[in-house]
């Protein structure tokens, strides 16, 4: 009766990351404060050892336990996708903690969790294993927003993200719950050919897409973002921009390609919303003070980016959906990580124009953050121009001409933003004197990473194009 | 009209009625009172429907675990009475719409008779076929709960304990 | 037998009240609680589904989301404790230090 081994294989990232969430939980007692670098290290190990087990894994494709989860190249991307977002954030995030006071090891213990969380949600071919992996991953970062307790402000945008996170969670629910009385099923790939209710399955089918675009901050449903965002510690704002975006993001994908109603359905759906998402995000950045804020808003154009590609319906665009979530985790992470760092103790210094001065007093600093900004507008030799490029080729492949044309000027009004923090960091004069801190280690070595990998899939995409391209097609 | 019938509508009304008194009372305490109404009336459905388990888990978990746990913190904050009740912002641009379109959508399809099958009667004990399927066909789901608790578990105790 | 339709209305009531509560409340325990009336009404759907098929996986997912609603309940509650300690309101429009 017990599982078979091959099944535990196909499980094997989120086994490891969970089997080290708890030994980080349990080795936190046992660790003296002074050395609490270690419990740090053994999360950092548990996030690496889940992206071996995921190279592991990927020599077993197929389902598992009963049809309901599937190993394949999709997943299989995704899971190094969120696994990377882990190791960076816990890299990053340990010098923030030990700054703020806030130094605990339940904070690796719950993104170790969230990512086992985005692990099942990636995977999932079945409904109810996917809402309790999107349970996971939520619940989880409900608690890592509201992890500085003490301070007000947090505890709001905890409260706001909890309290709409949680509502969407029940609109997603309810549509699962329709779609089972339409057809009888919750495993995806039996939807279609069970004679199923067909009002039913497309409203069930409706309110899941609801749910999710609340997940991934899209228009209409984008509001909660900006006040998250910015209440959130930095290094969770991080987490949030890019991993469970990317999970979100990977259901619907997964329903979409599976479902042939979904995909008959959202697509005006996600039409309208990836047009309004766009101008949602780049017109509300244009007028922010606070650099949190404004990359927040960013972050919500760029799910109307993505979902541009989503709207294409095709290999292409599916492939164009995976490269970009990658460059975008990538220069979101570093972005974050560097606004972490210069925020001070306490996060004082988030003001665009405490920036000023920047690039004479701290040249490094503020090299990094120009080559994120870079890419986040999409200039090119950056991961950022290549993945707007794949979506730009993906649209105009299924004709989509218009989306393409809103893209180009949507790029065009962010430049304005984008460009404002450059100018300030170089052309203005300092206000106040920079108490400049040096990078710690683990940040630097996150900073050169991410900006490595922007650089590099900047210049050479074909790799990462292939894998992305291959795991495009999923299998039905 | 059968006795089934009759009892379906007390209980119904019972929910809807606490459900209304939940989102109208101004004294959270007397909402929390409201939901567990509802709570009670549901597991008399469930009991209808031939869901014997969930009727008891409904009675166990939700009216004894959860909302125990919900009349404890109205207590511990000592919330007080709302001033006035107005409509957010948010409601006002995506809510209302949205929820106004949902309902007309949902209802209609109801009232179009899809939803009118027969229904089947399920085996005499489908509390056994219940531990079967949940213990076989979806262990997997199962065991991540344990996983989803343990974190629950952690956020009350990282957001509530007090400062060392 | 009850038709599987008259759950489906009584689902969509208290799903209806249960949106009505979370956009137009200000107490966010009562906004909580909502949503749990709204947990509730996809269970009644689940358990009704579940008979009018005569296959128990709707009452399984049924557990799922009795223990989803424990799990949040709890950390949502402890969300408004450490936010009381801090300032003491639970009404949502008081919270405004974020632009909202």
């Amino acid at each position: 009766m017990f599982a078979p081994i091959e099944d535990l294989y196909r499980l094997a990232p989120e086994l490891v990351l969970c089997t080290f969430g708890i030994l980080v939980m349990l080795a936190e007692p046992f660790v003296p404060r002074k050395r609490s670098g270690l419990v740090a290290f053994l999360a950092l190990l548990g996030a690496g050892a889940a992206l071996a087990a995921t190279r592991l894994s990927w020599a077993h494709p197929g389902t598992a336990f009963y049809g309901l989860v599937r190993v394949d190249d999709f997943s299989i991307f995704l899971h190094f996708v969120v696994g990377a977002v882990a190791v960076l954030v816990i890299l990053g995030s340990r010098d923030y903690l030990e700054r703020e006071g806030l130094h605990r090891g339940e904070f690796y213990a719950l993104v170790l969790f969230a990512t086992a969380g985005m692990g099942v949600m990636v995977s999932a071919q079945e409904l109810v294993t996917a809402f309790i992996g999107l349970e996971i991953s939520s619940i989880s970062s409900y608690i890592l927003a509201s992890f500085r307790r003490n301070v007000p402000k947090s505890n709001e945008s905890a409260m706001k993200y909890f309290l709409l996170g949680s509502f969407a969670t029940s609109f997603f629910l309810y549509g699962v719950a329709l779609v089972y009385g339409a057809t009888g099923t919750t495993l995806l790939s039996r939807m279609d050919s069970a004679s199923g209710n067909p009002t039913l399955l497309r409203l069930g089918l409706g309110m899941i897409f609801i749910g999710l675009a609340f997940k991934v901050a899209s228009a209409p449903f984008q509001l909660w973002t900006p006040d998250v965002y910015e209440g959130a510690p930095t290094p969770v704002t991080a987490l949030l921009s890019s991993g469970p975006k990317a999970a979100a993001f990977a259901l619907l994908l997964r329903i979409f390609d599976t479902v042939f109603a979904a995909s008959q359905l959202w697509v005006w759906a996600i039409w309208v919303s990836a047009a309004l998402t766009m101008f949602a995000g780049n017109l509300a950045a244009l007028v922010q003070s606070n650099v949190k804020r404004m990359l927040a808003y960013s972050s919500i154009a760029h799910a109307g980016y993505i979902l541009v590609a989503f709207a294409a319906r095709n290999e292409i665009g599916t492939a164009a959906v995976l490269f970009y979530l990658v460059a975008y985790a990538l220069m979101k992470l570093g972005a974050f990580t560097m606004v972490t760092h210069l925020g001070g103790e306490g996060e004082r210094r988030l003001e665009i124009n405490d920036y000023a001065g920047l690039g004479s007093q701290q040249p490094a600093a503020a090299a990094f953050l120009t080559l994120y900004l870079f890419s986040l507008l999409g200039l090119p030799v950056t991961a950022g121009f290549l993945g707007k490029f794949y979506i730009f080729n993906a649209a105009l492949k299924s004709h989509l001409v218009w989306l393409a044309v809103l893209l180009a000027i949507n790029t065009v009004i962010s430049a304005y933003y984008y460009l404002r923090v450059i100018v300030v960091m170089y052309m203005r004069e300092p206000q106040k004197e920079w108490a400049a801190t040096p990078i710690p280690r683990a940040v630097g070595l996150v900073l050169v990473l991410t900006a490595a990998g922007t650089l590099y899939l900047g210049l050479f995409p074909n790799y990462l194009m292939e894998f992305a391209t291959q795991s495009a097609v999923l299998p039905r | 009209m059968s006795l089934e019938l009759v009892l379906f509508f007390v209980l119904a009304a019972m929910a809807i009625g606490g459900a209304v008194s939940l989102i109208l009372q101004r004294h959270p305490i007397h909402s929390a009172l409201s939901l567990i109404v509802v709570m009670v009336a549901l597991a008399g459905l469930y009991l209808l429907l031939g869901a014997e388990f969930i009727a008891a888990v409904q009675i166990i978990v939700y009216a004894g675990a959860i909302m125990v746990l919900f009349v404890f913190v109205i207590m511990l904050l000592n919330a007080g009475v709302e001033a006035r009740t107005n409509v957010s912002r948010m409601a006002r641009y995506v809510g209302l719409p949205l929820g106004f379109f949902l309902t007309v959508e949902l209802a209609y399809w109801i009232a179009g008779g899809a939803g009118r099958q027969a229904p089947v009667s399920a085996g005499p004990t489908p509390t056994r076929e219940l531990a079967r399927m949940l213990f076989r066909e979806f262990v997997f789901p199962f065991e991540l709960t344990s996983i989803l608790i343990l974190i629950a578990i952690l956020g009350a105790v990282v957001l509530a304990k007090k400062e060392t | 037998m009850i038709p599987t339709s008259h759950y489906l209305f009584l689902s969509l009531a208290l799903f209806t009240i249960g949106v009505i509560g979370v956009l137009t409340r200000r107490n966010v325990i009562i906004i909580l609680m909502s949503i749990e009336l709204i947990l509730n009404a996809v269970n009644i759907n689940l358990v009704a589904f579940s008979r009018m098929f005569g296959n128990v996986n709707g009452q399984i997912f049924a557990i799922f989301v009795i223990t989803d609603a424990a799990a949040e309940a709890a950390v949502g509650l402890g969300i408004i404790i450490a936010f009381f300690r801090n300032r003491p309101t639970v009404l949502a429009d008081e919270m405004d230090i974020l632009k909202w």
